[in-house]
């Protein structure tokens, strides 16, 4: 793998700045000047959660072709296992006090655990799930889809119809995941405990390593033999099936990948936002997901997690200074986004002389 | 290999560096703002002003403006002028925790007003906890709760749900039921305790039916159809609706036209207030019921001076005023007296200074803040009027003390909350002696 | 009504008592102004005994909340231009400091009986009806006398057969009377075969064997009958919820399925539309209130304009510079969506806002077993013309010409000199605007508020998706099947269950046929 530039300032910004942070977080004292609160840890970990499912979503669109309205579906997943861990943990601590079901159960007047709570409170197996859960899902819905030819706008509203239903499904209490209230008050990870500021700081660093390990891991696929075949299937599938690829299962390889990459942000999502409930599959959600690809830059890896972090920046910044108008900012920067940087953020770093990125679906 | 990532050039380098330069000015210039304003006590609004709830939330942004305004033309709070920092969580659970966070931590807010939706409360409760601050949570719920850093100054079930229930009993002698909600923990609570109630005063299985929508539903046609089915069988029927918010509107519009009139199948709702009427036409929805514990047409001096200064402050002489607004308002004069009383608004000592505080509420009496951090309050039971206001039929002699533990839930028919010495604990089971949960740190 | 016959029981035994006792209307005067429920209760039962000629007008009065009292047990009654006029008296007065008499519903239902019983013998026969119907739900003993004089004089055979049905519930719920009467009037109720006639015939108890035995079979029978109905009833749902999804799909069609462009803010136009009819209604409440009733016919060509004009505008300067990159549109119209919702936010706030709906499109009508709403049914026609509109327009207008040649083959249609870039305007105007006209009939079932359009906006692309993309009638097929599918699941899965199962037999369809019910043919598609 060879890695340029862009690699090495990407690699040392996503590495380097949560380290920094989770630094001086816990070796300065509180008042210092130095000192980072643990609001700006907190967030720095949402925003390298999301900065994985951003790069997810370059996968398969920016690479694949494949645009996912419903890529959040798998975030959820990933992090609805590792919610299900975390309220395993709770044990007795919980409102009623009830060592083997969660709070929520006891409520709903369950007597035992589902078997699909089963093994839940192991850790190991909690991550285990976490990938193997939208990886499965992710799996059998791309065969169903690639292997009968859907593309274009169809695939995008049935991954849109995806995360609809199960949003939908979620949401209800009987499927024993605590409906819309969902996952929260979560004490432990590990024995640790997940308010403690070195837990925070120590998530924080294991999503930036996570992301940076994910990071590397696109760049080889893209940059293998692979990946190349994967570009002439988004830039034209028809003439790559007729050179004898079998565009299918290039796909669903990686769409596959990335459902397991997105999973992955999502498990490390919910210990430090404390919550999972139904609405993370929102069909919304997925197309902000979306945006903060085509913001940083749509088929550039590097992009996607540039333009997660800053698109939800400004939602950090504009909710609290203009929370009023902030909607009027964000919509503004989109439509801005898309009519004068086609390429996106990295489309301004780019050197002139750079081949177009994502080269557009030529007309057959 | 160029062709799947763009090098960024040396230029590019130093545009990258100044943009991130520009950044952190923000910041400084932000910080240096905010040392600027420590002469005031800043009071955190946690509402949606955007997404899905914007819809109920928005209006109870706009009172706790009015009542922090009024408090600062009174001169403030220990000498110090009030500051509201108004934040928006946008209907989205995980920002809500962020934006208490930031609200606590950053911007040193000494309260927050803020949250409607359970599952917004359940996302910041671990926040409060943590923080040690201060949460006012002003909107009706299941209860099952009390944490030691919340203050829930909307009703219980049992301030709400069981009064109504009663009156439909004793004065329509309604022997069938149906309970009609959005499928969330809310509905969920109230209709168990409910349906625990029901069947402990002689109601059969059979005449009780239980029906959850999801969020936002629409197209209720098949549902009021089968509530008419269920109301053929020769027995006084009524509806008791805990159907959220944005779903409500359809519902009534399909009630109005389906012809189910409240002399035949009242329906009585616990989430339906003046906010929700102002957007259906009510004619044909006369004498549907509702139960709160404040309504708009509550006939005092105090609520009409409440009004007026409402309609001043929002220059709309049309504004609705609703049950969690009277909820903020109490809450509020609340906060205020009890920092009078402690002299300071360092969290520990004002959670202490608050129990035990009365104010008076706008239906003419005083409500109290209890040990349990839930507040003394009357139940009214009103029928929807023509010009989409409550015509009050019912209403309680006395104050309802909030039951946060549900009696007729069997897990926590035991438990008390109780924030006095010596106890200091949100779960209290009488029966083993054992805090189960909530003690205080 | 019980209490009811109660009443003109010691109404009569006091009247016959003598003149030494006080004024029956008198009595009802005070307790009718007496300010608490229980005796205005009485009240209105002690009016309709006393036989006052005023009785009717009073409690006339009093159901549509215009009967005030003063402290000195004096009633009045407001007319519509403010005066008062005296109640007993019925002329002009000066009321003074009054208070509104206030009601319950349990003095509702017994207006409802007592205006019925009064107004058997009224002139019109559509208030004929009504007081039959009225007395048929108060079913009380009482009325038995004045509903078979009633019956002798009822010319009108409609009118006489809700008679005959009222007489039998009256005869029924008496406790005397004779079983073979009895058990025919069962047979008038099982022959009425309503929800209303199957809940009152379940009321009844401690019947005789023969009587009750004919009720049973006579319940049997209804709720058979109501079995086969339901299935048309369960089609009409789902006509219904289909012809709302057309709606809002219709213009998608247009934006979506023939230009390509994924419009995110078409939820939005929807919005729109409705605020237009609000807007609308407002403005004609307060100038001219003698069309209200007609707002919304009003309300329909405006919210096209707003909503078409917002569309052409959207178009010229944001998408048009967006052809070629179908994704990205997405992107700009999901950020103009934002845009557009918090600006009606700002503009109109946050609330939901009351937009009416007219009488003739309120309430219900009955046609065999099947409860037809009349708004339902105003917008399944209302999307039937919509869709015809749209294409005839399509097909016989010179723009849908143009239009049509500009979708099949742009750069043929502009070397035949079609200026392509306008026409792209209209098409997205005429999508948006029919958004707009949606938004008009949405405005009628469901909230007026800034997240309308969000609610039906994965809708509308599933059912364009269904249909197939271009092509109106794939999209028509789609929504109703979608609708009526969902209707059927409903009551066997429940509302949420029913939905999902929707969504995924919708996945698993477009494995099936990955183009959609009706896919176009042709290589134009392919990108």
């Amino acid at each position: 793998m060879k890695l340029d530039r862009t690699a090495y300032l990407t690699l040392a910004l996503s590495l380097g700045v949560p380290v920094a942070l989770a630094l001086l977080n816990q070796t300065t004292e509180v008042g210092s000047a130095l000192h980072i609160p643990t609001y700006v840890v907190a967030l720095a970990g949402k925003y390298l959660c999301y900065a994985m499912l951003a790069l997810a979503v370059d996968l398969v669109w920016g690479f694949a072709g494949i645009l996912s309205l419903g890529h959040a579906a798998f975030f959820a997943l990933g992090g609805y296992a590792m919610g299900m861990y975390l309220m395993r943990q709770i044990g007795t601590r919980g409102v009623y006090g009830n060592a083997e079901l969660p709070d929520f159960m006891v409520f709903l007047g369950w007597h035992e655990l589902p078997w699909y709570w089963q093994g839940s409170q192991w850790f190991p197996f909690a991550v285990a799930m976490a990938l193997i859960v939208p990886g499965v899902l992710a799996m059998g819905f791309g065969w169903l889809a690639f292997r009968s030819r859907v593309t274009g706008v169809y695939l995008s509203i049935i991954t849109q119809a995806l995360t609809y239903a199960l949003l939908l499904a979620f949401f209800r209490n009987d499927m024993g995941f605590g409906g819309n209230n969902g996952m929260t008050d979560f004490k432990d990870i590990l024995g640790l405990n997940v308010q403690a500021d070195s837990t925070r700081s120590a998530l924080m660093v294991i999503s930036a390593l996570c992301l940076c390990v994910q990071y590397l891991v696109a760049r080889f696929v893209v940059q293998s033999r692979f990946g190349k075949v994967l570009i002439a299937v988004r830039n034209t599938e028809s003439r790559t099936r007729f050179l004898g690829y079998r565009p299918e299962a290039y796909k669903l390889v990686v769409w596959t990948l990335s459902a397991v990459m997105a999973g992955i942000g999502g498990a490390l999502y919910v210990p430090q936002v404390g919550i999972i409930n139904p609405s993370e599959f929102a069909p919304a959600n997925s197309i902000e997901a979306v945006i903060w690809v085509a913001v940083g830059g749509r088929g550039t890896l590097s992009g996607a997690i540039l333009g997660a972090v800053a698109v939800n920046f400004g939602k950090t910044w504009f909710t609290g200074m203009l929370p009023d108008y902030w909607l009027y900012a964000l919509g503004a920067l989109f439509i801005f986004v898309t009519l004068f940087l086609p390429k996106g953020i990295m489309g301004l770093f780019a050197k002139r002389a750079a081949k177009p990125v994502a080269v557009l679906e030529v007309a057959e | 290999m160029a062709i799947t990532e763009p090098t960024i050039s040396r230029r590019g380098l130093a545009r990258l560096g100044a943009a991130a330069a520009t950044v952190a000015a923000i910041g400084a210039v932000k910080t240096a703002a905010a040392a600027e304003t420590s002469g005031t006590i800043k009071v955190g609004i946690l509402h949606s002003l955007s997404g899905t709830m914007a819809i109920s939330e928005t209006t109870l942004k706009d009172v706790m403006l009015m009542l922090i305004e009024q408090q600062n033309a009174k001169g403030g709070l220990l000498g110090k002028k009030l500051e509201a920092v108004v934040v928006d969580p946008a209907s989205n659970w995980p920002l809500f925790a962020e934006k208490a966070r930031q609200l606590i931590s950053v911007e040193k807010c000494a309260a927050t007003f803020g949250c409607w939706t359970s599952v917004s409360r359940k996302s910041v409760l671990p926040v409060f906890e943590e923080l040690n601050s201060i949460l006012f949570y002003p909107v009706q719920y299941e209860g099952q709760e009390c944490s030691r850093n919340v203050f829930y100054t909307g009703a219980a079930p049992n301030q709400q749900a069981i009064p109504a229930v009663d009156y439909l009993m004793k004065e329509n002698k309604v022997k069938r039921w149906v309970l009609a909600g959005t499928d969330y923990v809310y509905p969920r609570t109230t209709n168990q305790i409910l349906e625990a109630y029901l069947i402990a005063k002689g109601v059969a299985k059979d005449d009780i039916m239980i029906n959850y929508t999801p969020f936002g539903h629409s197209d209720w046609q098949n549902i009021v159809a089968s509530i008419k089915k269920f109301g053929s069988a020769g027995k006084k029927t009524a509806v008791v609706s805990t159907i959220n918010g944005d779903a409500n509107v359809p519902f009534y519009k399909e009630l109005g036209n389906q012809g189910l009139k409240a002399t035949d199948i009242p329906v009585v709702a616990f989430s339906v207030g003046e906010e929700e009427l102002a957007g259906i036409d009510t004619k044909p929805l006369l004498g549907h019921l509702a139960a709160w514990n404040y309504f708009q047409s509550v006939d005092t001096s105090i609520n009409k001076s409440f009004i007026d200064a409402w309609h001043a402050y929002t220059k709309k002489p049309t504004r609705t005023t609703n049950d969690p607004m009277e909820a903020h308002f109490i809450g509020f004069n609340m906060w205020v007296k009890a920092v009078e009383a402690a002299g300071t608004t360092d969290s520990n000592a004002v959670i202490d200074a608050m129990l035990g505080v009365s104010v008076p509420n706008l239906s003419g009496g005083y409500s109290a803040m209890m040990p349990n951090h839930h507040i003394t309050k009357p139940v009214l039971i009103g029928e929807i009027q023509a010009d989409g206001q409550f015509n009050i039929v019912s209403q309680t002699p006395g104050l309802v003390v909030a039951q946060e533990w549900s009696p007729y839930v069997a897990d926590t028919k035991d438990l008390i909350g109780d924030w006095r010495a010596p106890l200091h604990c949100g779960a209290f089971n009488v029966k083993t002696g054992h805090c189960t949960a909530g003690k205080k740190a | 009504m019980r209490r009811l016959l109660a009443f003109l029981m010691i109404a009569a035994v006091s009247l016959a008592s003598g003149p030494s006792k006080a004024d029956p209307v008198d009595d009802a005067v005070t307790a009718l102004s007496s300010g608490s429920f229980d005796s205005v209760h009485e009240g209105v039962g002690q009016l309709v005994a006393s036989g006052s000629p005023r009785a009717a007008a009073i409690i006339g009065s009093l159901q549509n909340g215009k009967l005030y009292f003063r402290p000195d047990h004096t009633l009045f009654i407001k007319q519509d231009d403010g005066t008062y006029v005296g109640a007993l008296t019925g002329t002009p007065a000066e009321a003074g400091a009054v208070k509104p008499v206030k009601v319950n519903n349990a003095i509702r239902g017994a207006m409802d009986a007592a205006l019925g019983a009064l107004r058997l013998f009224s002139p019109d026969a559509a208030t004929r009806m009504t007081a039959a119907e009225a007395v048929f739900h108060a079913a009380d003993p009482a009325a038995l006398p004045a509903l078979t004089k009633a019956l002798e004089k009822e010319a009108d055979p409609a009118v006489k057969v809700r008679m005959q049905q009222a007489r039998a519930a009256v005869v029924l719920a008496s406790p005397d009377g004779a079983e073979a009467d009895r058990v025919a009037a069962v047979g008038v109720l099982r022959a009425r075969g309503d929800i209303d006639a199957r809940g009152f015939l379940a009321s009844l108890s401690d019947q005789p064997p023969a009587v009750a035995a004919a009720i049973t079979s006579a319940l049997t029978a209804i709720d058979r009958l109501a079995q086969i109905w339901s299935v048309g009833q369960s089609i009409y749902y789902g006509l219904s919820l289909g012809s709302v999804l057309l709606l809002a799909a219709a213009g998608l069609a247009i934006t979506f399925g023939v230009m390509g462009v994924i419009n995110m803010a078409h939820g939005e136009m929807v919005m729109i539309g409705a605020y237009t009819t609000f807007v609308v209604q407002q403005f004609m409440r307060a100038h001219t209130p003698g069309l209200y009733g007609a707002s919304l016919l009003f309300a329909v060509p405006l919210a096209f304009m707003v909503s078409g004009s917002i569309g052409i505008v959207i178009e010229r300067t944001l998408i048009r510079w967006l052809y070629g990159r179908p994704l990205e549109t997405l992107l700009a119209t999901w950020g103009l969506s934002l845009v557009l919702q918090q600006a009606v936010r700002t503009i109109f706030g946050a609330n939901n806002q009351d937009v009416d709906t007219p009488p003739w499109m309120s309430g219900a009508t009955a046609l065999g077993g099947l409860t037809l709403t009349w708004n339902r049914m105003y917008i399944i026609l209302f999307s039937a013309v919509v869709l015809a509109g749209l294409m005839a327009a399509l097909r016989y207008t010179s723009l849908g010409l143009r239009m049509r040649a500009v979708t099949q083959n742009r750069r043929m249609a502009a070397a035949m000199g079609i200026r392509t870039p306008w026409i792209d305007a209209l098409t997205f105007g005429l999508g948006s605007g029919i958004a707009g006209m949606a938004g008009v009939a949405l405005s009628q079932i469901d909230n007026v508020s800034p997240n309308l359009g969000q609610s039906y906006i994965i809708d509308s692309f599933m059912v364009v998706v269904f249909g197939g993309v271009g092509n109106l009638w794939g999209t028509t097929l789609g929504a109703l099947t979608l609708g009526i599918v969902n209707k059927f699941l409903e009551p066997v899965a429940g509302a949420v269950v029913a939905k999902i199962v929707v969504l995924v037999l919708l996945i698993l369809f477009i494995q099936r046929r990955p183009r959609g019910m009706f896919p176009l043919k042709g290589r134009a598609v392919e990108s």
